[in-house]
């Protein structure tokens, strides 16, 4: 028995160096999972890591992959803890047969962490909706995309909503907006464009921070009550978004003028507050609900054939379709560079190429069963945001529907802003800017 | 809203939720009082009592009285098969040993949790309204009253048993010297599992209330964190500084996040009450109402 058990060892111990070589060989492109399936930010991991995997696994059963390339991928725990959340990069960052194609942090802090190394291991990184606002200008942050909007433009966008509801920009002056907001980088990354929009419109602005984890936030809500403000804006995370709502709720605040942002408006931050959360909205940049073709498919080609991520039932939450979105425009920028490059397995820099040229009009939407579901997408060298608009949605007590048309952001107040931050980000770093001139 | 009246309803809210904190240290305190052991999966003992709470009305569809007598029953049975799997094993070792074990104990129940019953968020909806009292300038919510007459009822319950009834005194007895205690004819190891077995009963009665005003989740553990300035200040061996340790935490948090965190972007609700906490260390580190020990060294 010894004898065959050193045999073995010894055959593995040999087919060790060969290993390598036939991973090589291996028609893939190798996409790392940095996820939170536990910890307390879990609720809201879940469904995002699910959306990825599902989304990953259509193109894979139903297409045969990209072009005849299949999608590889790793789930590694973040914990949204942005230590581990860097281990996982540096575990995950060499697999497959070309390393890492793209980047999805999935937490602000990680992708904070990442960023400087994105150039140095040719993995670029798409932090879709979170992360470094500064980083949406591409001359000075070429690894690095956030498309198709960030935090600055969404509150330009909510602004801009708000106004709208108001009757016009000009019937701000005067209104009081509160925007409690976690107490973190993450939640305090509106605050300057708020400020500036404040200024420009005349409305009186506070500011509530709600410190991690955010479980108990009464006091914030008695300012909240103090200040009696007609609207709230709510920048939250975890725990942080169903209590404040509940808080809102008990104060008899009006939910139809509370408004969170696209982390704050999830199913699992609605339910648990009941009926209180009844005319809650939410800002985003994909539509609730399973109302598109791409579900169908993901039913049929994932979830009948048993190898859903998740529930079936869940699919349509607002987190859920976000990991779908994710990875749908990870999928067409690899689709992009192959294009470019060939139908191979594509490397980190040619897949940075592939979302600096990605380009997804309505037409390509509807090919991919999401007209409606999301907004046209044009990055470039330059723009690295796309300045997407947002929808806002609203909770009825039951489900989320999407209650504006897309709202756009105050590009002529965010990309200046952007270009001074990414000047300071970017120096910061020892970058210089790139002449895009130069690279079309 | 005037000044005052803000500054009332931030010492209303906090006199709640303090009293609703001492409920979650009442658990801590029981064990702490028995068998000299530092419990640092409390807050994780409220999860778990919560998410199996949920489970029956939610999963089984059973009525919510049926649920807590449920969850009461599991939260005993856990306490009780606790102390025997783990906790009896480590009598006679030193104090980290237990300590280290609860430390462990909460990372498994934190994973255990989410994994058994799922990572999303549920509603723990109790048939109350969530319409608040108006009571001149206060408004109170339902639940923060229920959950501070539940609180109070207990404590005072508890109080009662170590003082008054056989068991208690005991139970004191064991605290005190185990050694003795057994010299007596005391049975500690049947002590110890009563005591594990009580903290279930807190901690049900914690998940069911922290539960329904928070929803059960993961997060719901993170209450435990507030018990150790509760503690600390009232004393570790005593009902009393529970209720007195968890009143000062809520108002001393409230009264930061109202007057303080405008003024300095935030963050003081939370470490104010571990300033306390080490004020009270310095000062007299047995707490308001813990029993001041005096040994010859």
């Amino acid at each position: 028995m010894s004898k065959i058990l050193i045999a073995v060892l010894a055959l593995a111990v040999m087919a060790g160096p060969a290993a390598p070589a036939v991973f090589a060989q291996a028609k893939e492109v190798f996409v790392p999972l940095l996820v939170y399936r536990t910890g307390p930010y879990a609720p809201s991991g879940i469904p995002i890591a699910n959306g990825f995997v599902d989304y990953f696994t259509l193109v894979n059963e139903r297409d045969g992959g990209i072009n005849g390339v299949k999608l590889a991928w790793e789930e590694c725990e973040t914990q949204y803890d942005t230590k581990q959340g860097v281990e996982c990069y540096e575990r995950l960052k060499g697999k497959g047969p070309t390393g890492a194609v793209v980047v999805n942090p999935y937490s602000t802090g990680i992708t904070y962490q990442l960023i400087p190394k994105a150039p140095v291991d040719k993995a670029p990184i798409l932090s879709m909706g979170y992360g470094m606002s500064a980083s949406s200008d591409g001359r000075w942050f070429p690894w690095v995309f956030n498309f198709p909007t960030n935090y600055w433009s969404q509150a330009s966008a909510v602004i801009r909503y708000i106004g709208t509801q108001e009757g016009g920009l000009d019937k701000l002056k005067g209104k009081k907006i509160v925007h409690v907001h976690h107490n973190s980088p993450y939640g305090k990354e509106a605050n300057p464009t708020l400020e500036t929009l404040a200024r420009q419109f005349g409305f009186e602005l506070t500011l509530l921070p709600v410190d991690h984890p955010g479980q108990e936030q009464k006091s914030t809500w008695l300012q909240v009550r103090r200040l009696n403000p007609d609207w709230v804006f709510m920048s939250g995370w975890g725990v942080m978004n169903q209590v404040g709502i509940k808080e809102a709720a008990s104060i008899n605040f009006k939910m139809d003028h509370f408004i969170g942002n696209w982390w704050s408006a999830n199913d699992s931050d609605v339910v648990p507050a009941g009926d209180g959360a009844k005319g809650y909205k939410g800002a985003t940049f994909h539509a609730p609900g399973t109302n598109f073709k791409v579900f169908q498919e993901i039913a049929k080609h994932v979830y009948d054939k048993g190898k859903g991520a998740g529930k079936k039932e869940s699919m349509g939450e607002p987190l859920y379709n976000r990991g779908i979105v994710n990875a749908m425009f990870a999928v067409e920028a690899v689709r992009t560079a192959m294009a470019q490059y060939g139908n191979k397995p594509m490397t980190g820099e040619q897949v940075r190429w592939g979302f600096e040229h990605l380009t997804l009009t309505d037409k390509r939407l509807e090919e991919l069963g999401m007209k409606g579901f999301t907004h046209p997408v044009k990055v470039s060298c330059e723009d690295h945001e796309s300045s997407g608009p947002i929808l806002v949605q609203q909770w009825d007590g039951k489900k989320w529907s999407v209650v504006s048309d897309w709202i756009q952001p105050m590009r002529e107040v965010v990309r200046p802003k952007i270009e001074a931050a990414a000047v300071e980000e970017g120096k910061k770093l020892g970058y210089t800017m790139r002449d895009c001139a130069k690279e079309k | 809203m005037l000044d005052w009246q803000f500054s009332l309803l931030l010492l209303s809210n906090g006199v709640l939720i303090g009293l609703m904190y001492a409920l979650i240290a009442l658990g801590f305190v029981l064990v702490y009082k028995a068998t000299d052991a530092i419990n640092f999966a409390q807050g994780e003992f409220v999860m778990i009592a919560g998410f199996v709470v949920v489970a029956f009305l939610l999963s089984y569809k059973a009525p919510l009285w049926l649920s807590v007598v449920c969850g009461l029953a599991a939260m005993i049975a856990f306490g009780f098969g606790l102390e025997r799997a783990v906790l009896r094993k480590l009598i006679g070792r030193p104090v980290i040993a237990v300590v280290m074990a609860t430390i462990g104990l909460a990372a498994v129940l934190r994973g255990i949790g989410p994994l058994t019953w799922g990572a999303d968020t549920k509603n723990l909806a109790l048939p109350i309204s969530d319409e608040p009292f108006v009571l001149g300038p206060l408004f109170i919510p339902p639940i923060q009253i229920v959950g501070a007459v539940v609180s109070l009822a207990f404590l005072a319950g508890f109080g009662w048993f170590f003082l008054k009834s056989r068991k208690g005194i005991a139970m004191r007895a064991v605290a005190d010297s185990q050694q003795v205690a057994m010299a007596m004819g005391i049975n500690v190891e049947r002590y110890f599992a009563l005591a594990w077995a009580m903290t279930g009963v807190v901690s049900a009665l914690g998940g069911v209330v922290w539960g329904s005003l928070l929803g059960v989740d993961v997060h719901l553990a993170l209450v435990g964190f507030k018990v150790f300035p509760v503690v600390i200040l009232g004393g570790l061996d005593s009902i009393p500084g529970a209720i007195v340790g968890g009143l000062i935490v809520g108002i001393v948090e409230n009264v930061a996040a109202g007057y303080v965190d405008p003024y300095v972007g935030g963050g003081t609700k939370d470490f104010a009450p571990y300033v306390l906490m080490i004020l009270a260390l310095m000062i007299r580190p047995y707490g308001i109402f813990g029993k001041r020990i005096i040994e010859r060294i």
